[in-house]
C-alpha cells in the first residue's frame, strides 16, 4: 500500500548493520512506535514500559532469554491478544502515527496492515492454492486469472513457487515443515500488508530450511517493515538491521545490531549474548 | 535367588492377569456372536424381497415391513433435519464464541444431562407438549422426539471436535484479518469436518433403533402413510409388537425387521469409522 513511499523514505541497505550511522543520527522513519507499553495476563504484568520503535522498511529483531515478553509484544502489534480475555495492554502503539489501542479499532483492517507468521507453520487444511487465496480473498473478489496471478506472485515472494507449481492442489498440511512455513510467509505477504511480524519463525526448521527464510526475510525487507523474535542469536545479527534485547519483561537495550552485538553498553545484554545466561 | 523369586512371582501374576482379561473379552465377544448370529439365523429364515414391497400384514396373511421402512426413514430424516443445525450451532457457539462465557459451562452441563436422559422421558415430553395439544398421535412428534435425542449429541461431538481445532489455526486465520464467521466457516469447519460428520452419523445411528420415544409419539400404522399428520409406522415399534405376538410368521418379520437396524446401525459406524480414520497424505 505505501511500498512506493517507504523506499522514497528509507532506501534498503543490505549492509546496514556494518554502513549505517551511528543510533540517533540518522531519519529514519518510525513505521510503528511502542511508548510506555504494558501489558498484563490477568494480573500478571508481562510487559513493563516498553519504548521501542521499528523503522520503516527494516528489519527489527528482538532478542532476549525465554519468557521476557517478546512474543508478547509482537502479538500487541497486531491486537491478536485480543482472542483471549484477561489479556489487557495500557499505553501507546503508535501505526503512522495512530494508536492501534484505543478508540473503534477495525481490528481485521489493522490485522490487514499487520501480518503475522507464527513459530508452528500454520497451513489451513485446504489446498496450497486456497491457503493463498483465503486472504486475498478476504479483501479482493478477482476472477479466477488474477487470482491465480496474485497466488503465483505470493508464491513467489515466498520462494516457494517452484517446488509446488504442479501440485496447487495437493493439501497444504503435505508440505515439509521448511516449505509450510514458507506458504504461511507467502500467504502473508499475499494480503499485501505494511508491516510483517515474525514470531520465532524459524525454531521448528531444519538448518536448510532456516537458510532459505533468513534469505526470504532479507528479500522482504526491501518492501516491507519486518519484526522478528529469535532464539537464536547468529540469526538475529544475520537479518536484523536493528536489535532489541529485552529481559523480564523490560526493554534492556535498543540500538542497531552492530552495536548490540560489538559494544552492548548494558552488561545484562553483554551477558546474554555471550551465552552466560538464558 | 530373593530377585528370581520376585521376578517368577510378577511372572506369575502376568499370566493370571492375562489370562483373565482374555477371558472377558471372549465373553464379551461370544455374547456379541451369539445375538448377531441368532439374529441371522432367525430373520434370514423369513427373509424374502417381499419385506421391501409389501405392507404389514394381518396375522395368517402374506406381507412386508414397507410402511414401517419408510416411516422409520421418514422420521428418522426429520429428526436429524431439525436436530442437526440446533446441535452444530449449539456447539459452535460453545466452542468459538462463548468459549470463555460463563452460560457455556451450565449449557454443557445442561446438554450432558439430556445425553443420558432416558429416551422414554424424551417421549413423554414430546407426548406432553405436541401429542396431548394435537389429539393425536403423528409422524411429526415422533420426528421431534428423535430431533430431542439427535441435538445432545450433535451438540457434544461438535463443541469437542472444534475444541481439538489447534488455537494455533485460529490464530493464524486471525492474523490474516479473518473475520470471526469466516474463520469459523472456511477454518475451523474445515478442520473439524470429519469429526463432526461422524457425530451426525452416530447420532442417527443412536435414534434409529428408539423405540421408546416413539412409543408416546408416533405410535403406530397398519398402512402405508407419510403423511406426519397422521400416526406413522416405524421399525422398533412394530418389532416390539410384532415379537411379542403369538403368531409365527410375524415374529419372523419382527426377526427380520431387526436385521434391517442392525445392518442399517453397522453400516453408518463403519462410515463413521471410516471418515475418523486418519488420513493418508497426499
Amino acid at each position: 500500500m505505501s511500498i512506493a513511499s517507504t523506499e522514497s523514505r528509507a532506501p534498503h541497505l543490505p549492509n546496514i548493520a556494518v554502513s549505517h550511522a551511528p543510533s540517533g543520527a540518522t531519519r529514519l522513519d518510525e513505521k510503528v512506535s511502542v511508548r510506555n507499553l504494558n501489558f498484563y495476563y490477568g494480573d500478571n504484568r508481562a510487559l513493563k514500559n516498553i519504548n521501542v520503535p521499528l523503522y520503516a522498511g527494516l528489519v527489527t529483531a528482538f532478542i532476549g532469554p525465554s519468557g521476557c515478553g517478546k512474543s508478547t509484544l509482537l502479538r500487541i502489534l497486531n491486537r491478536i491478544y485480543d482472542l483471549y480475555p484477561n489479556q489487557r495492554a495500557e499505553g501507546e502503539v503508535l501505526l503512522d502515527g495512530k494508536n492501534i489501542l484505543v478508540g473503534k479499532q477495525d481490528l481485521n483492517l489493522l490485522r490487514a496492515r499487520v501480518g503475522m507468521v507464527f513459530q508452528k507453520p500454520t497451513p489451513f487444511p485446504m489446498s496450497i492454492y486456497e491457503n493463498i487465496a483465503f486472504g486475498i480473498r478476504l479483501y479482493e473478489s478477482l476472477p479466477k486469472s488474477e487470482l491465480d496471478d496474485r497466488v503465483e506472485s505470493a508464491l513467489r515472494r515466498g520462494a516457494l513457487w517452484d517446488e509446488v507449481k504442479d501440485k496447487l492442489g495437493n493439501n497444504g498440511l503435505s508440505l515439509s515443515g521448511g516449505q509450510q512455513q514458507r506458504l504461511c510467509i507467502a500467504r502473508t505477504v499475499a494480503v499485501k500488508p505494511e508491516v510483517i511480524l515474525l514470531d520465532e519463525p524459524c525454531s521448528a526448521l531444519d538448518p536448510i530450511s532456516t537458510a532459505k527464510i533468513e534469505e526470504l526475510i532479507d528479500e522482504l525487507s526491501a518492501d516491507y517493515t519486518i519484526a522478528i523474535v529469535t532464539h537464536n542469536m547468529q540469526q538475529a545479527a544475520r537479518v536484523s538491521n536493528y536489535t532489541a534485547f529485552m529481559y523480564l519483561g523490560e526493554m534492556i537495550e535498543f540500538d542497531t545490531t552492530d552495536k548490540i552485538f560489538t559494544t552492548p553498553r548494558d552488561t545484562r545484554t553483554q551477558d546474554y549474548i555471550t551465552g552466560r545466561f538464558g | 535367588m530373593a530377585i528370581m523369586g520376585l521376578y517368577s512371582r510378577r511372572k506369575r501374576r502376568n499370566v493370571i492377569v492375562l489370562t483373565l482379561s482374555l477371558c472377558a473379552t471372549f465373553i464379551g465377544l461370544g455374547w456379541l456372536a451369539l445375538i448377531l448370529g441368532a439374529l441371522m439365523f432367525e430373520a434370514l429364515r423369513g427373509f424374502s424381497f417381499q419385506v421391501f414391497t409389501e405392507m404389514t400384514p394381518p396375522p395368517g396373511a402374506n406381507g412386508g415391513l414397507l410402511n414401517p421402512i419408510v416411516g422409520s426413514l421418514i422420521m428418522t430424516v426429520l429428526g436429524v433435519a431439525v436436530g442437526t443445525p440446533i446441535g452444530i450451532l449449539a456447539g459452535t457457539y460453545m466452542a468459538e464464541y462463548g468459549r470463555y462465557a460463563h452460560v457455556t459451562k451450565y449449557v454443557r452441563f445442561i446438554n450432558d444431562i439430556l445425553l443420558s436422559a432416558p429416551s422414554i422421558v424424551i417421549g413423554l415430553f414430546i407426548y406432553e407438549v405436541v401429542v396431548a395439544p394435537m389429539g393425536h398421535f403423528s409422524g411429526f412428534a415422533g420426528g421431534l422426539a428423535l430431533a430431542v435425542l439427535v441435538i445432545p449429541v450433535v451438540v457434544r461431538t461438535t463443541e469437542d471436535m472444534l475444541l481439538l481445532v489447534p488455537k494455533e489455526l485460529r490464530e493464524a486465520s486471525t492474523a490474516l484479518g479473518a473475520p470471526r464467521a469466516r474463520m469459523i466457516w472456511k477454518v475451523s469447519y474445515r478442520a473439524a469436518r470429519a469429526g463432526i460428520i461422524t457425530g451426525i452419523l452416530l447420532a442417527i445411528a443412536r435414534v434409529s433403533g428408539e423405540t421408546a420415544p416413539l412409543l408416546f409419539t408416533a405410535l403406530n400404522n397398519q398402512f402405508f402413510s407419510t403423511d406426519l399428520n397422521k400416526p406413522m409406522a416405524n421399525l422398533p415399534y412394530v418389532i416390539f409388537q410384532f415379537a411379542l405376538s403369538p403368531y409365527a410368521d410375524w415374529q419372523r418379520l419382527a426377526w427380520v425387521g431387526a436385521l434391517i437396524i442392525t445392518f442399517a446401525v453397522l453400516a453408518l459406524s463403519i462410515v463413521a469409522r471410516a471418515l475418523t480414520a486418519p488420513r493418508k497424505q497426499s
